[in-house]
């Protein structure tokens, strides 16, 4: 190292131009506030859930389709499996992007794990209400 | 500062100050901690359980679908090699529960003292354990 170890940069780019395409401002700490919101929500709901599945441990059909027939059951679950999907898709989204580097391949992955936790949240959720409602 | 990659060393400070970045640790000689391992293995179980909710969609799927499909998802969950997938799933949601606590905990702004972060760190490997081993036992005895 030189004598002078004060850091400095000599970029021939205007703040402004290194701040464009960054997105809006102060709206950082909405992603990172919604995954704490989700995980303490899911502090209960996960109990809930372990213990449900201790009570349907090994259960036949019949005995499914009447504790998912019990509103209260119903209800737990419909919480669970928003509060549970929506945490995930954040989570999954801070790993993508945390390691993926190459933009189109980042785009492409995020779309993918996006379409794919939609798709298994809504098919939990309507199983849940066919279940509830037969 | 002569080297360009140099460039990518600068950030700026809360003050606005320019200052040259600390390097992160080179994974490859780095000795393990619980610091770190704890913190990695949150992200793993957590992904981890992501691919696991594929188990819980199947579940009640088959569920909705009727009885058949219920009785072979419900015997492959009671096979050798679901319960051991099973057994995994609850160790991955038990560590994820108990780090997440101390995770909310650093949010809150307690506990960053490093003796503290490391006895906390004890607590939740410890914690996941017995709550896994006495998920199973509840399972198997009563159930």
């Amino acid at each position: 190292m030189s004598k002078d170890t004060s850091p400095s940069v000599h970029i021939m780019r205007s703040p402004l131009g290194r701040a464009r395409g960054l997105g809006a401002a102060k709206h950082g700490a909405a992603h990172w506030w919604a995954e704490r919101v989700t995980s303490v929500a899911l502090l209960p709901l996960s109990l809930y859930f372990v213990v449900s599945v201790l009570i349907l441990k090994g259960a036949d059909h019949a005995a499914m389709a009447a504790y998912m027939a019990e509103p209260w059951n119903a209800v737990l679950f419909l919480l669970l499996i928003g509060t549970m999907f929506s945490h995930i898709l954040m989570g999954l989204q801070v790993v993508i992007e945390d390691y993926v580097r190459e933009e189109g391949k980042r785009l492409a992955l995020l779309l993918v794990v996006k379409g794919g936790v939609w798709f298994l949240a809504l098919a939990a959720a309507v199983s849940v209400l066919k279940l509830a409602f037969s | 500062m002569k080297d360009v990659r140099e460039a990518l060393m600068v950030g700026r400070n809360s003050e606005g100050k320019l200052v040259r970045r600390p390097l992160s640790p080179h994974l490859q000689v780095y000795k393990p901690q619980i610091s770190s391992a704890t913190s990695i293995f949150h992200r793993i179980t957590g992904v981890a359980l992501s691919g696991g909710t594929i188990l819980l969609v199947a579940w009640l799927v088959a569920a909705a679908s009727g009885d058949g499909a219920f009785s072979v998802v419900q015997a492959i969950f009671a096979s050798w090699i679901g319960q051991l997938v099973l057994f995994g799933f609850t160790l991955a949601l038990f560590y994820h529960f108990c780090n997440g606590i101390r995770h909310l905990s650093w949010d809150a702004g307690k506990g960053f003292e490093l003796p503290d972060m490391h006895r906390s760190g004890r607590l939740v490997i410890g914690a996941a354990i017995i709550l896994t081993v006495a998920f199973w036992a509840v399972a198997y005895i009563v159930g």
